[in-house]
């Protein structure tokens, strides 16, 4: 048995000491929006926050991320109400099929929460690890630039 | 941080975003009561909600956005009242063009511009007609906007409330209605966001892998180690042992390993003992393919065009002045995002499937013949795809089947994932392809004879799709992008003119490594090496190559008019420093025009960066120009990514590459800076998704050679001394 804060709520979960969190996250605990795209940390489609950290739950087994805060893509509404960084992927129109947006929208918010005023090369840096397939990358940046924006208007 | 609510989002953006997208339900959907069903894509729901059915699958393509599009036009929907529904798999909802229930082609749009306008304007005329009785007004004193019908005098009565009066009165729809002109849309041709990317930012959609059953089973396949092999005996001991495996099988594809979740079926997949038969691939290999295409490339193909006398040209130049080159082009895999995966369950003569997939009423054939049940036994639940570019359309069902045979005799839903290993190894590819062109100039320096020689597999041959695509023995998909004349399904040619052009097809064997389309399918080498030799006779010509395709081109006027627009968009004129390069192509597919032109920077050790890419398109009516830019964006993507690293190679029978670490992806820095300019037409829409994948691929080895005065012939480009940097 593993105990975990996951999204602000205790949970157990009964598996394999080996067993990732991604697939404690989609298997166990339901919550489908972590995404599996490699298994070797290649693509950061299963990216989700461990103590604020953007980290790979397809490389972290369950008895690592133990005790600790895992927050995933499903903890960014708050009731009802779209992220900075959501609201910024809808306005740019991000998503084409969809499947990796989740892990790029931990990795941006991760970021900003970091560096609310990234440059190119931080968003470079920070974006890297992570594929998309259909070719969104540059309404990726032009939503991350939206979001900093955003977040200065917020703190000004 | 601060944030705004979903309806604030909704309110302040001028385009909004409906509800949620329901994973296809086969039966209850019409049988649902207080719901109005007024045609096979619309149903009023009493609450406010309009249901559309969807009968094209969303993987990123936008069809969901567009088809919506059109509705709401005619209809004049209040976009928020809207929810999507996976259309069943009914010969109602097949696409008119294909006779099946099939995404592909990028014609989506296209062939559901009228359908999906007439259900639209047929149902508001319906609810005029009952909005009418309503006001006891004349239907001329009416106007419908925002799912409401207005009264002159301001009144107003939404279409939910009109149900009632509809039913009570035995209104039925009329079969024609007048359509809105072009000129009064407000909808159609203005920039739509994605109507399901909500659920795309919250985690909240669903795709085929995130189907759940609080009763199922997780499924791992260990896949034989040779391409097509096949497991003659396992030993499941082992795997068995480890807490939470179900079951252990043996099924087509190899050995299914069953448990509570996917990772502990993963890991005891590793525990199986298997014997694998090769099914004769052993020594199957990719070089193998390359000496035996090479070598049919120099002997007579069957004769696909033959316009003119090229041969004869050819055969009368002395040998100096012959131009002559073989180009080489790889293996692809699809690597969508998703890997392939699909859940099923059987249950006596029956069987339910959730799968995001492009062609569900194959799934469906395939599946009913393969359990010996009738086709409407088995019910296909189709649900979003992480990408596809053509993988998801199997024409052997081959993801579809693994979870049915999986399924088979647990009584609860089984969902089977791939690893990536399995979906980088285990792929349809686009097929290794070859071509040798030779050409011969006039006395002005342009192209007299062309005779091109294409030797791949055929993707169509012995498939249900042999009739359309099988022409006097040769596949005239794998030709598609170098028949100058319109030619079977095929509708038009380049778009250039050169006085004697023959084609000759090889279709080798279609043994060993399985062919499937790749975004663009034929294009995807035909434009490499019709685009690049073009250039090559241009440089030999001493023309610009720009200029030598608006000659070409001169009696096609949508070719010279894209050709003149990115000549004029892309400062082609403007000298660029040393170091850099420019090139371009131009091409057409399923009736686009499409024309790119790159700019890149090669340094000394021929690593190279791209800066900027040029796109001009002419697709007819641009239904949704926002769409259009990122079907643009995303094709520019896929296709830089294959020319620069993509390559599968099959050694002894094995696939070498596994993994995005050597099936290396584009990443996020790497992606060029886009200009997309779309043609004004008020012509038919017609596609973008694949025709953006073509002409990248020859304008970057264009641009190399433009940059280095090397000419590459032999792809990816990484394996030829030119590495895309980061």
């Amino acid at each position: 048995m593993f105990k975990l804060d996951v999204n602000g709520q205790q949970v157990t979960v009964d598996c394999s000491e080996d067993t990732p969190l991604l697939w404690v996250l989609r298997d166990h605990l339901r919550l489908t929006g972590t995404k599996f795209g490699c298994g070797i940390g290649q693509c950061g489609a299963c990216t989700v926050h461990i103590d604020s950290q953007p980290v790979r739950a397809c490389m972290i087994p369950i008895e690592k991320a133990q005790g600790r805060n895992v927050r995933t893509i499903e903890s960014l509404k708050c009731d009802d109400n779209f992220s900075v960084v959501q609201t910024a992927w809808l306005e740019e129109d991000v998503a084409q099929c969809g499947y990796c947006q989740s892990g790029q929208i931990m990795a941006a918010t991760a970021l900003l929460e970091k560096n609310p005023d990234p440059d190119e090369e931080a968003i470079n840096e920070a974006m890297s690890g992570h594929i998309c397939r259909c070719g969104t990358y540059p309404r990726i940046r032009l939503a991350i630039k939206r979001a900093s924006n955003q977040l200065a208007r917020g703190e000004s | 941080m601060s944030s705004t609510t979903r309806r604030d989002f909704l309110k302040q953006s001028a385009l909004a975003s409906a509800g949620t997208i329901l994973v296809g339900f086969q039966l209850p959907v019409f049988a649902k009561k207080q719901a109005l069903v007024t045609d096979a894509f619309i149903r009023l729901e009493l609450d406010g909600a309009v249901t559309l059915m969807m009968n094209h699958a969303e993987f990123g393509n936008g069809a969901y956005t567009s088809l919506s599009m059109m509705v709401a036009e005619e209809l004049d929907l209040d976009w928020q009242t809207i929810k999507l529904e996976a259309a069943p798999t009914e010969q109602r909802y097949y696409s008119p063009l294909f006779g099946e229930y099939l995404t592909a082609g990028s014609v989506s749009t296209a062939s559901s511009f009228m359908p999906m306008r007439e259900a639209g304007a047929r149902t508001r005329q319906l609810l005029l007609e009952a909005a009418s009785i309503h006001f006891s007004a004349p239907i001329s004193s009416l106007r419908t906007a925002d799912s409401k019908v207005h009264h002159r005098d301001g009144r107003s009565v939404s279409y939910a409330a009109l149900i009632a009066v509809v039913e009570a009165n035995g209104l039925k729809p009329p079969e024609k209605a007048k359509l809105k002109n072009p000129e009064d849309f407000a909808v159609l041709g203005k920039p739509q966001r994605r109507i399901e990317a909500p659920e795309k930012v919250d985690g909240s959609a669903i795709f085929g892998s995130d189907i759940r059953f609080d009763d199922m089973l997780f499924a791992s396949i260990v896949r034989p180690p040779v391409y097509g092999g096949f497991a003659r005996d396992f030993d499941g001991t082992a795997a068995l042992a480890v807490k939470g495996v179900v079951r252990v099988k043996k099924i087509d594809a190899g050995i299914a390993v069953l448990a509570r979740d996917y990772w502990t079926a993963k890991k005891a997949a590793g525990l199986v003992t298997v014997s694998w038969e090769d099914g004769g691939n052993g020594g199957l290999s990719t070089k193998g393919y390359s000496v035996e295409y090479r070598e049919l490339s120099n002997k007579p193909g069957l004769l696909a065009e033959n316009i003119g006398r090229a041969e004869e040209i050819i055969a009368e130049t002395e040998d100096g002045l012959v131009i002559e080159s073989v180009y080489e082009m790889p293996y692809l895999a699809h690597a969508t995002m998703e890997p392939m995966n699909c859940t099923a369950k059987l249950a006596g003569e029956h069987c339910e499937i959730w799968v995001g997939t492009q062609y569900q009423s194959n799934d469906r054939t395939v599946v009913a013949k393969m359990l010996g049940v009738p086709e409407e036994n088995v019910v296909i639940n189709r649900t979003l795809s992480g990408g596809t570019f053509g993988r998801r359309a199997s024409k052997t069902a081959d993801f579809v089947t693994d979870a049915v045979q999986a399924a088979s005799g647990e009584n609860v839903p089984v969902q089977v994932i791939w690893s990536r290993e399995e979906d980088i190894r285990g792929g349809h590819y686009r097929p290794q392809f070859i071509h040798r062109l030779k050409g011969v100039l006039d006395n002005e320096g342009y192209p007299l004879a062309w005779h091109q020689t294409v030797v791949g597999k055929s993707i169509m041959q012995n498939t249900k799709h042999d009739p359309a695509y099988m022409v006097r023995g040769m596949d005239i998909y794998s030709l598609d992008g170098c028949l100058q004349e319109p030619f079977g399904v095929f509708p038009y040619g380049t778009s250039y003119e050169i006085p004697n052009h023959r084609i000759e097809s090889h279709n080798p064997p279609k043994t060993g490594v399985r062919p499937h389309e790749w975004r663009a399918v034929g294009h995807t080498h035909t434009g490499i090496a019709y685009e690049c030799f073009l250039d090559e006779l241009a440089d030999k010509g001493n023309k610009d190559p720009l200029d030598l395709r608006l000659h070409l081109s001169r009696k096609h006027t949508r070719m010279h008019n894209l050709l003149e627009k990115l000549k004029k968009v892309s400062n082609w004129e403007q000298p660029l420093a040393a170091g850099r390069g420019r090139g371009m192509a131009a091409r057409v597919y399923s009736n686009s025009w499409i024309a790119q032109s790159v700019e890149l920077t090669v340094d000394e050790d021929g690593s190279y960066s791209v800066d900027k890419v040029f796109c001009v398109v002419d697709c007819g009516f641009a239904v949704n120009p926002l769409g259009i830019q990122g079907q643009i964006e995303g094709g520019i993507m896929l296709g830089l990514n294959a020319v620069a690293y993509g390559a599968i190679d099959v050694v002894d029978g094995r696939v070498v590459q596994s993994n995005f670490h050597d099936y290396r992806p584009l990443r996020m820095h790497q992606m060029p800076e886009v200009e997309i300019h779309i043609m004004p037409s008020e012509l038919p829409p017609t596609g973008v998704g694949e025709q953006s994948t073509t002409p990248i691929a020859p304008a970057i080895g264009n641009a190399i050679f433009n940059a280095t005065g090397k000419r590459v012939r032999d792809f990816p480009l990484d394996r030829q001394g030119f590495v895309l940097k980061g």
